[in-house]
């Protein structure tokens, strides 16, 4: 039952598996972006209130519930090298970081040029937002952590528990419109009422979200597999990979 | 389609910088996610070949002694 919690931590079987998903994901990733993009900018209906600024939110919601279930997997992979030493997973942690910085950082931007039309400011130092940028320093702490150690092992032990003390701050930020006044505006999607918006805004937005989630995918893989192969840079397989390169 | 024109389109009504700027900065940290392991593979790939050749040619030059 456990032979292929064994695999998982083998970066050979890592390495291949990926590889065969990679040819699979990227074009899907790359079609749905495309699609949702250009569905979302000129065939949506433009908001009756905001006009066409509301078009951001095409980028803003998936990068930014992207930014809070990446974290998820950072911390879970994060758990997993504390307890099993997993190395696979140590390097799933490090890349999920390098991706969760890139997206925190377009949520917080983009959040920022849509609030410039919309409430009249760049920044406000709001509740959600406030989180969103903690999020980000968390990010690249563990970044400049790993990198502050020579001792590579206690390097990533450190980010690890980081990754996990961090935790704390992802249920911040799902409620923090609902638990502080706030100019930012509650989630427009809900899993169990009705969600607040059109389904003709709405089909486009799903799109992108499941767009995104593709992207991470594939960018998140192609992080780790160069992080595999420099990891085991002296073994037979990664030289004939050299070999053949 | 919600615009007539490409003028239109770029304008969006007073809010096309806003929108076309969020839009082309995604693309860039997008496409920078993607270079970035690429690029670093390129360098480890290059690198390791490098050290292969020496390898082989210290190889080399040890048997001729031998012989």
């Amino acid at each position: 039952m456990w032979t292929w919690f064994h695999k998982l931590g083998s970066p050979k079987w890592f390495y291949d598996i990926s590889g065969k998903l990679l040819n699979f994901m990227a074009p899907v990733a790359a079609l749905l972006l495309i699609v949702g993009a250009i569905w979302g900018l000129l065939y949506a209906p433009a908001d009756f209130r905001q006009g066409n600024s509301y078009r951001i939110i095409y980028i803003h919601v998936p990068v930014s519930v992207l930014s809070l279930s990446g974290y998820y997997i950072m911390a879970i992979a994060g758990a997993i090298h504390l307890i099993w030493k997993m190395k696979l997973a140590e390097i799933a942690m490090r890349s999920a970081a390098r991706m969760g910085a890139g997206l925190t950082f377009l949520a917080l931007v983009t959040g920022s040029i849509w609030g410039k039309p919309t409430w009249g400011t760049w920044w406000v130092w709001d509740a959600r937002i406030t989180s969103e940028l903690v999020l980000l320093f968390l990010y690249l702490g563990i970044i400049a952590l790993y990198e502050a150690y020579d001792n590579k092992v206690s390097a990533s032990r450190a980010c690890a528990v980081l990754a996990l003390v961090g935790t704390v701050n992802i249920p911040i930020i799902y409620k923090s419109v609902d638990w502080w006044y706030s100019l930012h505006q509650p989630a427009t999607i809900k899993l169990t009422q009705k969600s607040s918006i059109d389904p003709s805004m709405f089909y486009p937005l799903l799109i992108m979200i499941v767009g995104f989630y593709f992207f991470y995918g594939v960018a998140l893989m192609l992080n780790m597999r160069t992080e595999v192969l420099i990891n085991e840079r002296k073994t037979r397989w990664v030289q004939d990979i050299v070999e053949r390169a | 389609m919600q615009f007539e024109s490409f003028t239109e389109l770029w304008h969006m009504a007073g809010h096309g910088p806003f929108v076309w700027a969020s839009y082309a900065i995604t693309l860039s940290v997008i496409v920078f996610l993607i270079w970035l392991p690429v690029q670093q593979r390129k360098a480890f790939i290059t690198e390791q070949k490098r050290l292969q050749r020496i390898a082989a040619h210290e190889d080399k030059s040890s048997n001729n002694k031998e012989s």
